[in-house]
């Protein structure tokens, strides 16, 4: 089992779409979620996932997919 | 000597040790160092700062560690100049610039590295390391000499080689084949894995400390006050709070009366997420891809965008996205003006001053500090193209001919 921590941010209509649900219920991923801000037109969730690592990822590209920005939650760690 | 009490995290305020971990295991908020201010309080003044010596350590009453061990090549108390040509060229009359490309390895990184250093040889690490495309590379790479420990630099491949060279030279460095993604990740894993004190993973809450430095200096600097307005380039946004923290460490501590001060967010066009969030109305940046020629400002995910967004709302201040083509610009005009060359980052300060002051949002009167931070000898391609000077023959007919000829014209 792996754990990655990573944070989604939305934008406009996205904040409409169950995409937290629907990573938890397509892939054999566990959500769990640490801290939010969620306004009228835009949010972000920090959250940890736990599975095996070729399901979080192929769970992750399906959220890139629903047109969601994925970061760690860390922010980057290559600087300038 | 130090006045940690611990770490506290940003956003809950759970309390945890001093130890080297960086995030908060229930909210995954960052941590930050907390201090004592009363015992700060007792042991600190303008005349023991005046007798410090000359660098960052003299204000280490309120760093994470004590200057007794520090590992110190003479990071900080870099020239602050008063800006009167390039202030007249913008109409601003009480124009400050400090200039940080004068720390040792040029750039103001020497003073997070400097801090996180001397923090790790006290955790008894062995190995320093960072991930960088520039500044932090060489910064970290000088200090870990200086230390005598190990260490690991790792710069993606298809960095310019003029800057694969500046911190080569100093040893260990390792090029990642891969994009920045990709690095982010491998340093993440190795991070997780070895004991190696990561400047910007685990040591990061001790790190970013340095920064704070570079407020308490503009503060001493100018008379023990705080300016009107601060103009700060924004990567990832810490250095942007940490000179907020060090203007309000100074006014809580009773060392300045007051911190009027607006601060001022520059980026450049090409990777602006936090400018952005604050022209937009957003609480927090939206992750960008970076396309920039600001390098060192190239950070898409910036981690303190949001305290950044935050800080330039309670202190009345702005933000700036300055067009790409008006950076180098900007390096020009404080070349020109004050015999100063500025990194690309530089350009976007200067052209965001600009900006600032035709738009009146800073007063003719008003004083204001620009932050340069680092060399532009580092970012050479950004002004290559724009760089012609005459070519003449070896006689004097010549240079009338071309050189006074144009001086005439």
């Amino acid at each position: 089992m792996a754990e990655r921590r990573v944070k989604f941010t939305f934008e406009g209509e996205q904040v409409k779409e169950p995409v937290i649900y629907r990573l938890g219920k397509d892939f054999p991923v566990i959500t769990n979620i640490r801290r939010a801000q969620v306004e009228g037109n835009s949010g972000w969730v920090v959250l940890e996932l736990e599975g095996d690592l070729d399901s979080i990822n192929s769970g992750l590209d399906w959220v890139r997919e629903q047109g969601v920005e994925v970061t760690p939650v860390d922010g980057e760690i290559l600087a300038g | 000597m130090p006045h940690v009490q611990g770490l506290r995290c940003k956003e809950c305020g759970r309390d945890y040790p001093a130890d080297p971990i960086y995030v908060c295991e229930y909210c995954f908020g960052p941590l930050e160092v907390a201090y004592d201010y009363d015992s700060i309080q007792e042991s600190i003044s303008r005349e023991k700062i005046k007798e410090g010596p000359l660098t960052l350590w003299r204000y280490d009453d309120l760093l994470p560690v004590g200057r007794e061990n520090a590992v110190d090549i003479g990071a900080g108390m870099t020239p602050l100049i008063r800006a009167t040509n390039l202030g007249r060229e913008l109409g601003l009359n009480n124009l400050w610039i400090k200039n940080d490309a004068a720390n040792p390895t040029h750039s103001f990184k020497d003073r997070v590295v400097s801090v996180a250093t001397t923090k790790a040889l006290e955790f008894e690490f062995e190995t320093i390391a960072c991930a960088s495309t520039g500044n932090l590379a060489g910064a970290t790479a000088a200090h870990g000499n200086k230390a005598g420990m190990k260490k690991v630099v790792f710069l993606p491949e298809n960095l310019e080689r003029g800057k694969i060279a500046g911190a080569a030279i100093f040893g260990n460095v390792v090029l990642v084949r891969g994009n920045y993604d990709e690095v982010n990740r491998l340093c993440s894993e190795l991070g997780d894995n070895r004991r190696w004190a990561f400047v910007n993973i685990n040591m990061r809450p001790y790190y970013s400390e340095g920064s704070k430095s570079l407020g308490y200096e503009l503060a001493e600097q100018l008379g023990w006050q705080a300016p009107q307005h601060v103009v700060v380039p924004v990567a990832s946004g810490s250095l942007f709070t940490k000179v907020w923290k060090g203007l309000n460490d100074f006014a809580k501590l009773g060392l300045i009366d007051d911190v009027p001060t607006r601060m001022h967010i520059a980026q450049a066009e090409g990777c602006s997420p936090v400018a952005k969030a604050v022209i937009e109305g957003q609480t927090h940046p939206r992750p960008v891809i970076p396309n920039t020629i600001a390098k060192s400002l190239a950070i898409g995910t910036p981690a303190d965008g949001i305290y950044s967004v935050g800080i330039v709302k309670e202190s009345g201040g702005s933000a700036t996205a300055v067009p790409e083509e008006e950076i180098a610009d900007g390096m020009r005009l404080l070349a020109e003006t004050e015999g100063i060359f500025a990194e690309t980052a530089g350009g976007v300060v200067i052209s965001t001053l600009k900006r600032l002051a035709q738009q009146g949002v800073i007063g003719p009167d008003e004083q204001t500090v620009a932050l340069i931070t680092g060399s532009g000898l580092k970012t050479l391609e950004a002004i290559e193209d724009q760089i012609d000077p005459p070519v003449i023959d070896p006689t004097v007919e010549s240079f009338d001919d071309v050189v006074m000829g144009a001086v005439k014209n």
